[in-house]
């Protein structure tokens, strides 16, 4: 879906709270469209940058527009939709009910059986809330911030308490959704989700962002990634000028070369060599994460795009 | 750039509808519906608002010498029905109001600052709840009055109950204040007890003619003091409805206001 105006627009925001910086000078443009996954470890301003989003707390200084807007109105017209995991529910309401109660509220709103369906939780409706399950529970969540049809979802550890058919069932719906056009970001401390399902990942560790590009762009941004081809007789000085080399190994016949542009690493070797078998591995995102976000870890001014 | 605007720039569904906000900020019938069938799951509530009430009068208000002792226009059993009524209310509207506590305990009210349900029209869901709570309490114990012998006017009782109705908001938002105030989820327990003592203080259960002096001062202080006085306005004036009317007017000035603040507090954002 084309559109000029970014369904998520942070300029220079900061939140304090009393002395201590949450989220330092932050400024990130959310396309429509994208799945944009929000890294980092726990106390590196996710939940506060996302709060802002929604319009629960405002900045200290800068902005954050939705849609071009306020976010408080993208929320009343049901434009933005979210899955907290600080929302509650209340036990003595029944599944169904919750449901039924969240949709008087949105004008249009999708027919709640379609949304409990969507869910998988069209069988549990005269269930009462407070004997569901966790991750029942947190489908309902899921299934309250589909009743708005939303053009933007922020899911905050949507799958926490889910099992694995829950989790996948979660993302597939998840998927087909942002083929169709949704926006949708989301924190997760899952990382293989991240990898999976999103088109971009934005890392954030003490309230800045450390890095942001497509996963491949994150892991090769951490590690570089290492270039094996066979190779007799490697001319090692003329691999080391190859743009964005920090490395050569020659092990018999094998070299090793590693660094940030593994394309250019290749188009070199198979151009101007006679190298062969040529393998790329890159660290896994796991490792790139805690790479990323150690404490140690320079920032990155400018990251990926 | 020139391009068609896209369903997303005009602000339209998928399925190109308009999005709207709800009329009258999300307050409609259904919410209040599916509020009520809530509130008659729990138990507890059913049993402090509507159960004991009654259970109250049968026990104060059914001697059999209180059938044939006149009140003003009507028995003794009549007035203490109507005492016993506005106790009920009390309770219901109060714990109506304090709904808020649980709500917010439990993060619901966080739930709903995802949807565009203004604060003003969760209030007005709340109050709405308590005094519909409120006259199924009164309507009980007039029903049980009349089976066992409270002898006023129809019209007489009918004011009774309206005025005890009404009155009784100054309740719903001394549950509000007490709801925004304390942050537990089990609030009705410390404002039973304290419904209870007011009550007292209040003459609903004791009459002040039969409290010594000093105690008689103290109880028109009590916010059941006025309410009750002008719900039995109706059997008679003895002279105190002015100051029962100060009396409430004050209170609910104070319940109103303290809502309204630590409601404006709740909903900042910060």
């Amino acid at each position: 879906m084309n559109s000029s105006t970014p369904a998520v627009s942070i300029d220079g925001v900061v939140k304090k709270f009393g002395s201590v910086t949450a989220v330092d000078n932050l400024s990130l443009d959310i396309h429509p469209g994208e799945v944009v996954a929000f890294l980092g470890p726990n106390g590196a301003g996710k939940t506060t940058t996302v709060d802002m989003i929604l319009g629960l707390s405002n900045p200290t200084s800068g902005t954050v527009e939705v849609f071009g807007g306020d976010p408080r109105h993208a929320i009343a017209l049901g434009r933005v939709a979210a899955v907290m995991q600080t929302g509650g529910l209340l036990k003595d309401f029944t599944v169904r009910e919750t449901v039924e109660l969240t949709a008087s509220l949105f004008r249009p709103a999708r027919p709640v059986d379609e949304v409990l369906d969507r869910a998988g939780i069209l069988e549990i409706g005269d269930r009462l809330v407070g004997k569901a399950s966790g991750g029942q529970q947190q489908r309902l969540r899921f299934a309250l911030a589909l009743l708005s049809d939303p053009d933007l979802l922020i899911l905050d550890e949507p799958t926490t308490g889910m099992d694995v058919q829950g989790r996948r069932d979660f993302w597939n719906a998840i998927r087909s959704d942002a083929e169709r056009g949704r926006t949708t970001v989301f924190a997760t401390h899952y990382l293989e989700e991240a990898d999976a399902y999103a088109d971009r990942i934005v890392l954030v560790r003490r309230g800045k962002i450390v890095a942001d590009g497509t996963s491949a762009e994150i892991k090769a941004m951490a590690a570089g990634r290492t270039v094996r081809a066979t190779l007799e007789g490697a001319d090692t000085a003329a691999l080391a000028k190859v743009e964005g080399v920090d490395s050569v190994d020659v092990r018999g016949e094998s070299v090793l070369i590693h660094g940030s542009d593994s394309d250019a690493i290749a188009r070199y070797l198979l151009n101007h060599t006679t190298a062969r078998d040529l393998e790329i591995t890159s660290r896994n995102l796991e490792e790139a994460f805690v790479a990323l976000t150690a404490d140690d870890a320079p920032i990155a001014e400018g990251a990926l795009a | 750039m020139s391009q068609t605007p896209t369903a997303l720039d005009l602000g339209l569904t998928a399925g190109g509808d308009i999005r709207r906000t709800p009329p009258m900020g999300g307050f409609s019938l259904a919410f209040l519906v599916l509020e009520l069938r809530r509130l008659m799951r729990n138990k507890r509530a059913v049993i402090f608002t509507l159960v004991m009430p009654s259970a109250f009068f049968l026990l104060f208000g059914t001697d059999s010498k209180y059938k044939t002792e006149s009140a003003g226009h009507g028995n003794t059993t009549a007035y203490i029905m109507v005492s016993m009524a506005v106790y009920g209310a009390m309770i219901a509207t109060t714990s109506g109001g304090a709904m808020v506590a649980t709500e917010r305990a439990l993060g619901w009210s966080r739930q709903l600052r995802l949807t565009p349900l203004k604060p003003v029209a969760y209030v007005a869901v709340k109050v709405a709840v308590a005094m519909t709570m409120g006259l199924a309490a009164i309507v009980t114990v007039f029903i049980v009055g009349n089976l066992v012998g409270a002898d006023l006017s129809a019209g007489r009782m009918l004011l009774c109950g309206v005025l005890a109705w009404v009155c009784t908001l100054v309740f719903a938002a001394f549950g509000l204040f007490m709801g925004y105030l304390l942050p537990s989820e089990n609030v009705m327990q410390v404002l039973g007890p304290a419904l209870a003592l007011l009550s007292f203080a209040g003459g609903l259960f004791i009459p002040l003619d039969q409290m010594s002096d000093v105690f008689a001062t103290i109880a028109k202080f009590s916010p059941a003091y006025g309410v009750g006085v002008l719900s039995r306005s109706p059997f008679g004036d003895d002279g105190s409805i002015l100051l029962a009317v100060i009396n409430i007017v004050a209170w609910a000035a104070v319940f109103v206001g303290g809502a309204a603040w630590r409601m404006s507090k709740d909903t900042q954002r910060v």
